[in-house]
């Protein structure tokens, strides 16, 4: 599922943005195939966010151009709407509002049939059914993170934005986000994601792009990208759990999708 | 583009609503100062105050009516800071909707809200001895005036709300518009002030909007006095209008 096909889903040429003097894009050239997992990756203040506005078209590029699906971000941008669901970097959720009352709410503004039915579809597969009824902001941060994708799955948009989808998650509900990441791009959605978190790029991306002071630096394949240091040396190191194993063997049950082989939880002790 | 725009909105005004719904403590905090103010001015200061009018809570709820309106206006200011900062905004923009329904919405929900506080404190008013000869005609007229004088200050409320960095500074702008009448003809005869301040208070707004509803109640001819006070009112509110709208799209490209 990655790039044999050709099919370019998004397409980024010499993106440039600055905010007053600071230059924050400085030429940003990417492409992304249909149905891959893009992760941009970046420290702080390295220009991911203002990539994604941009996607997005909340904000206008100084300089370049970008297309989505063929449609042109900034002279089309309704059809990109269309194509696209953004989940931001904080979960873009209504406090007053039950979780319920959330999804049916974005399924009436994509002017959806049925939105009831949707919204109790999307409950049920983001395992929130119990918590439907309840106002939001009694939500945890994994459930509202969860809420949140679900409010950008409906309708069903091609391409998603996620702006670094796991801050501020613990260990489960990161393995949970993750999880539904993949389901999506197996299912054909192409997503474009960007985190600070090394292993989160690893564990999902199909490929992975570095942007560090407003430009591209590499982009490739995780196997590309470890070709690019000296070959691996074989050294005998004695295997540590990570404070994470840990943590997930001894919380054990709560870390559902532990299927995903992305975390050895290992009974025995070396 | 716009052919959604009337369902967006409604979609959107029931979201606020449904806030207004579960916090009423937003209409019931609206409603205390200027309810506050008008004990405070009918049973205390109200008996020294020569106004020449028989009863002092008919001379004075008019202002009382702005101060409730500047005072419910912040709550708008409030929501739509809120919106802005929780990324909700963000995520109506990025979405195939009509965009400006997010901003119509909380347009007409300050109506609303303001509508229902005003009703409050009137209701206040009667229990404390406000009455109004007033007819049908009227009480249209003061309502028009009143919804006029709401969308023109909902709109300042928009600049704030959109351009404020903290939610002090989306709620504080209202605080010298709840002042704004103290300096007017509602609480005492202007005639009474000293010079710079009597010309300050005879030449602004509120002014000839308190003395154009408090006609209309009295069932006298108000004169130019409404005139003035509908030009001052949709003066605003197109200034007000255009900033808003300037602020918004240099927020949302």
């Amino acid at each position: 599922m990655t790039i044999q096909q050709q099919v370019q889903t998004i397409r980024v040429r010499g993106l440039e943005k600055s905010y007053d003097k600071l230059d924050v894009l400085r030429g940003v050239d990417f492409d992304v195939a249909r149905g891959s997992i893009f992760a941009l990756l970046g420290s702080n203040g390295a220009g991911k966010t203002t990539v994604v506005k941009i996607l997005s078209t909340l904000l206008k590029a100084d300089a370049g151009a970008a297309s989505i699906n063929g449609f042109d971000v900034a002279t089309q941008a309704s059809e990109v709407r269309e194509t696209i669901s953004l989940t931001g970097q904080f979960a873009a959720v209504d406090e007053m509002l039950s979780g319920w009352e959330n999804l049916v709410l974005v399924a009436r503004l994509r002017h959806l049939d049925d939105p009831d039915l949707i919204a109790d579809e999307l409950l049920a597969r983001f395992s929130l059914t119990d918590a439907g009824a309840r106002k939001v902001s009694t939500y945890s941060g994994g459930m509202r993170r969860r809420l949140d994708i679900a409010m950008s799955l409906i309708g069903n948009p091609p391409v998603i934005f996620l702006d670094e989808p796991t801050t501020g998650l613990d260990p489960q509900a990161r393995i949970e986000v993750w999880q539904t990441v993949k389901d999506l791009a197996e299912g054909g959605t192409t997503v474009l994601l960007t985190t600070q978190y090394l292993d989160e790029a690893e564990q999902l991306a199909d490929r992975i792009a570095i942007l560090h002071k407003g430009r591209i630096i590499v982009n490739g394949t995780l196997a590309e990208l470890k070709q690019l240091l000296p070959p691996a040396r074989v050294e005998y190191v004695e295997k540590q759990p990570t404070l994470e194993d840990v943590f997930l063997a001894l919380v054990g049950s709560g870390a559902k999708d532990s299927a995903t082989g992305n975390h050895r939880i290992s009974e025995e002790r070396p | 583009m716009n052919t959604h725009f009337f369902g967006d909105t409604a979609v959107l005004l029931g979201r606020s609503l449904r806030h207004i719904a579960r916090s009423p403590d937003t209409i019931i905090t609206t409603t205390i100062m200027p309810i506050a103010f008008m004990l405070l001015f009918v049973y205390v200061f109200g008996g020294a105050i020569n106004t020449g009018a028989a009863s002092y809570v008919n001379y004075q709820l008019p202002g009382i009516l702005l101060i409730t309106i500047a005072s419910g206006i912040a709550y708008t200011a409030f929501r739509l800071f809120v919106d802005m900062k929780s990324g909700i905004f963000e995520r109506f923009q990025s979405m195939p909707i009509a965009r400006s329904s997010v901003l119509w919405a909380h347009v007409l929900t300050s109506l609303v809200a303001n509508l229902i506080s005003l009703a409050v404190v009137v209701l206040v008013a009667l229990l404390m001895g406000f009455r109004s000869g007033a007819g049908v005609p009227a009480w249209l007229a003061v309502t028009g005036i009143l919804i006029l004088f709401t969308l023109a200050l909902t709109w300042v409320a928009v600049i704030a709300g959109l351009s404020a960095k903290s939610m002090d500074g989306a709620t504080g702008f209202s605080y010298p518009l709840i002042f704004l009448p103290m300096l007017s003809s509602a609480f005492v005869p202007t005639a009474s002030m000293p010079g710079p301040v009597r010309a300050f208070a005879e030449h602004q707004p509120v002014t000839y909007v308190v003395n154009a509803i408090r006609g209309l109640f009295a069932g006298q001819p108000v004169g130019s006095d409404i005139g003035i006070a509908l030009v001052w009112c949709i003066g605003i509110l197109i200034v007000a209008y255009a900033f808003a709208m300037r602020t918004y799209r240099r927020k949302v490209a």
